[in-house]
């Protein structure tokens, strides 16, 4: 299973960054071989409209089945529900917390979006 | 024939009433057509009381998939700056506030998954107000068409002696769809620091549009002098000062052009009417 992280740095003793679509970085954990990955979003964050469709674009073709953030508008949301992502809420802990969490069963699930932002 | 643009870069400074005032002025001795492109907020029939025949509405192209067809390449979400299409690997989303329209996703998809439907996006009306002819778009609640909008308005123009553009505030694309083609732009500016700085900002914007530019000064004495001394350091032309008078603020108020009951306001108008049409046969 892969898990996606918004990450503040480019490591996974990094941050989770609540920006979801202008996340500077997604960090990916495979649960099968225990590693971790670089996924750059690399054009979302300069994009006037339409990040959180890019990045939730690019999470779910990568095949993930679990994102940790901190808020989705309801575009993003719109795409990744689309994808079969499910969407976490884990800002104010390091990615490695926040799967660990996830992985422990204690993260909530965020089922609708956040207000338009 | 002359084509006039009537912008400002602040909100609120008096542009559409300056427009439709000198729309009826102009109308004694040309004829007038005055094209409301302020498409957010189309306000110059509040003033000129137009009878408006039905409005028609406009429409702009957005995507449709056809899902049979759609192999969720991703060519179509790839090609579009605007990110109105995401692929994900079971759906397709499109989301049409986003789209510009430009057609670019069908072009690029090559299972023929994606065709072009219209979206209905505002309206068009036209009227006679007297013997001003006014047109005026405007744009449904929460669509980003704006300059679209502004464009099919701008088609309706008439062969009338003198054009009058209401353009809507600002210095970014809206403005800038409005005053292209312009032969001159009337920028209406408060004489405050406030106004000052927005002047500026649509002075520049003007001058993308390689149109001549005249200042008209609204509400002249109620703050500084500081737009008066802009205009005198980069040579501007101020073609007109209104005077502050809240007996204008009032007609304003109730739906009525100020000339009516303002005489000063009044000889104002027709003293930059004059200066605009200097060179217009009559």
């Amino acid at each position: 299973m892969k898990i996606v992280v918004s990450a503040a740095g480019a490591g996974s003793e990094n941050e989770v960054d609540p920006r979801f679509g202008r996340a500077a970085n997604f960090l990916v954990f495979d649960s099968a071989r225990e590693s971790w990955t670089l996924l750059e979003n690399t054009q979302a964050p300069e994009a006037a409209h339409g990040a959180g469709i890019q990045a939730a674009e690019t999470i779910c073709r990568h095949g993930a089945e679990a994102l940790i953030t901190g808020r989705v508008g309801p575009k993003a949301f719109a795409v990744l529900s689309a994808g079969g992502v499910k969407v976490y809420r884990g800002d104010g802990r390091t990615a490695k917390e926040a799967v660990e969490a996830f992985r422990a069963g204690r993260l909530a699930e965020i089922k609708e979006s956040d207000p338009a932002y | 024939m002359t084509r006039i643009a009537v912008a400002s870069g602040k909100g609120g400074t008096g542009k559409t009433t300056v427009a439709a005032s000198l729309a009826v002025v102009l109308s004694r001795r040309f004829r007038v057509h005055l094209l409301d492109c302020d498409v957010e907020a189309p306000n110059a029939a509040l003033l000129l009381h137009p009878r408006m025949q039905q409005a028609e509405p406009v429409a702009r192209p957005v995507p449709v998939v056809a899902d049979p067809e759609c192999d969720r390449c991703g060519r179509c979400s790839d090609a579009c700056r605007f990110h109105a299409i995401a692929v994900t690997p079971h759906r397709v989303l499109v989301f049409p506030e986003l789209c510009h329209g430009c057609g670019g996703c069908v072009r690029a998809c090559p299972s023929g998954a994606l065709r072009e439907s219209q979206r209905t996006v505002g309206e068009i009306a036209e009227g006679w107000a007297g013997p001003v002819l006014l047109t005026q778009g405007s744009l449904n609640p929460g669509e980003t068409a704006t300059v679209h909008m502004i464009r099919a308005v701008r088609r309706r123009e008439t062969n009338a002696e003198v054009v009058v553009l209401d353009a809507p505030p600002g210095s970014s694309c809206p403005a800038v769809a409005a005053m292209r083609g312009a032969d001159q732009v009337v920028l209406v500016a408060e004489p405050t620091p406030f106004g000052l700085n927005d002047l500026l900002l649509a002075v520049e914007t003007a001058r993308l549009a390689g149109a001549r530019i005249g200042v008209v000064i609204n509400r002249d004495g109620a703050g500084d002098n500081r737009v008066e001394r802009y205009c005198a350091e980069v040579r501007l032309p101020v073609i007109g000062r209104i005077a502050d008078n809240r007996k204008v603020a009032e007609a304003y108020s109730r739906g009525e052009l100020p000339g009516r009951g303002v005489p000063e306001f009044a000889r104002a108008i027709e003293a930059i009417a004059s200066r605009l049409t200097a060179e217009v046969p009559a």
